[in-house]
């Protein structure tokens, strides 16, 4: 292993540490808009780190490109989603929780 | 690293297969489908992970197909299948 192994491995290593916190988070918090934000954490956090260790293990400059453009659609998508996900949530009337 | 990749994939289907709570349980629909939601994005990442060790590319293009497919969801969900009145938020 070369030093740029264990980086990407350690990039990879915290990304599925973010997707376990994302998974626990939807698991565990009260509400829709709560758990809208853990579920964006993993999507943008730990796809991110995900697609950076595996980007640098790419056997090419253009899957590395490929990599980060699927990282990118899903920012988008994520972030468009939880905007609609969670204006509708309030136009429906789900009331924001108070301890 | 070869051993990375192959045992972070498992990992995240564990995390998938956890998450199924949340689409059981509820309570609301939009609960139900941010749990699909990271299913895709969780898809996308194993997919990615196995394209690199297998070395096999077109697993990158079936992981693009997937992110496309979860945003197009969301966003037909929000628009056409949200069904009406709501309870409120889990009561404990």
């Amino acid at each position: 292993m070369t030093l740029s192994d264990y980086l990407s491995a350690a990039l990879l290593i915290a990304g599925a540490v973010f997707y376990l916190a994302g998974t626990l988070g939807l698991l565990r918090f009260p509400d829709v808009y709560t758990r809208l934000h853990a579920l964006t954490k993993a999507d943008n956090v730990g796809l991110g780190l995900m697609v950076a260790g595996l980007a640098m293990q790419a056997e090419s400059w253009a899957a590395a490109g490929k990599l980060l453009l699927i990282w990118l659609l899903v920012l988008l998508a994520g972030a468009g989603v939880s905007y609609l996900v969670a204006r509708g949530a309030l136009q429906k009337g789900v009331r924001v929780w108070k301890r | 690293m070869q051993i990375v990749y192959l045992s972070l994939a498992p990992f995240l289907l564990l995390n998938l297969g956890v998450g199924m709570w949340r689409v059981f349980r509820g309570p609301t629909a939009a609960d139900r489908m941010l749990a699909a939601q990271l299913f895709g994005t969780t898809a996308v990442a194993m997919l990615l992970l196995l394209a690199q060790a297998y070395g096999n590319a077109a697993l990158r293009d079936v992981a693009l197909v997937f992110a496309l497919l979860a945003a197009v969801t969301a966003v037909a969900f929000v628009q056409r299948a949200w069904p009406g009145q709501e309870a409120d938020h889990d009561t404990e």
